[in-house]
């Protein structure tokens, strides 16, 4: 059973996810993350400033209660189903996050000058951390939906509109990596 | 009784998410630089079984465990707003190293800056409500 401890290879990964995508549809709903981000404006009175959050959140309770699951299962996952949980990156990777100053990667899950708590005494640190997340809610909801409302779920069911968001996702990912990092990292 | 399948369906999502590293913020670095198949692994395994998945409940007419016929409403048809929207995701996404599902996994972890994450997707959840109508779609 040790291979539990040790990080689950993509031909068990893939699959299990495609499983939740499953068990999703078999209880009558749908698989889709981001639209939790849009329930909790609704939740904080959003309704009041935006037709956009007039909805009865009560009838999307059901994915707040999966997102309330996925954070436990990530304190279980890193609690008591990891040994080491750094993650081994293709060694010439590594060297590139070397030079733009990522000293722990190949040896860390996340990199430690933004997500160790000093992050929050950081202003740049700080600057990324809420332009990356802005982007995040900001773009699924324009694309109307995420990696797994598009990328897993529109895919699968050989939607167009989710091929375009995912070339999107692509191409945007592809731009902060290649042509943005090297001008703030 | 079914709070307890959604939350337990949550906890195999979250603990699958961390597990496979799709979480990891290196990670989705690395997909970017094309540096290791391991993401585009997960992704494509995951869209073909899902593919598979979905002719069969199509095909068979499938039932959810209530009864319901399960139905699979397709997005609207449209150009602008996926394209758009996927790129400032994209952006987002490389930057943050986290997509709305491993947001949570990370919280969960102990991640706690993550929190911050969280908040700006609310926020930028929010700015694109009030800007829905002014925006291409």
């Amino acid at each position: 059973m040790n291979f539990i401890y040790e990080p689950w290879p993509w031909y068990i990964s893939g699959p299990m996810i495609t499983f939740i995508m499953f068990l999703l549809l078999i209880v009558g709903k749908r698989f889709g993350m981001s639209s939790n981000l849009r329930t909790i404006c609704t939740i904080c009175g959003a309704g009041k400033t935006s037709k956009f959050f007039q909805f009865d959140w009560k009838s999307q309770r059901w994915n707040l209660l999966v997102i309330f699951g996925i954070v436990i299962g990530g304190y279980i996952a890193l609690n008591f189903l990891s040994n080491d949980t750094s993650v081994k990156l293709n060694p010439s990777v590594v060297s590139k996050l070397n030079a733009m100053g990522f000293a722990d990667a190949g040896n860390n899950y996340m990199p430690a000058q933004l997500f160790e708590n000093h992050a929050f005494r950081d202003y740049k640190s700080l600057l990324l951390l809420i332009i990356g997340g802005f982007l995040v809610g900001f773009g699924a909801r324009y694309a109307g939906g995420c990696t797994s409302g598009h990328a897993i779920s529109g895919l699968s069911n050989l939607q167009k509109p989710s091929l375009i968001a995912v070339i999107g996702f692509f191409t945007g990912g592809l731009i902060m990596v290649h042509l943005i990092f090297p001008l703030i990292f | 009784m079914k709070s307890i399948i959604y939350v337990l369906i949550g906890v195999i999502f979250g603990i699958v998410l961390f597990k496979s590293e799709a979480a990891s913020w290196f990670r989705i670095y690395e997909m970017f630089q094309f540096g290791s198949f391991h993401m585009y692994g997960i992704i494509g395994s995951a869209v073909a079984l899902g593919i598979l998945t979905i002719k069969v409940i199509k095909r068979r007419k499938v039932k959810s465990i209530f009864g319901e016929e399960i139905k699979i409403t397709p997005k609207n048809e449209g150009f602008k707003q996926y394209i758009f929207g996927g790129i400032i995701f994209g952006l987002g996404w490389a930057l943050a190293g986290a997509c709305p599902g491993p947001m949570f996994v990370l919280f969960g972890a102990g991640f706690m800056p993550i929190l911050i994450v969280i908040l700006a997707s609310i926020l930028g959840t929010y700015v694109y409500g009030l800007l829905k109508d002014k925006l291409p779609h």
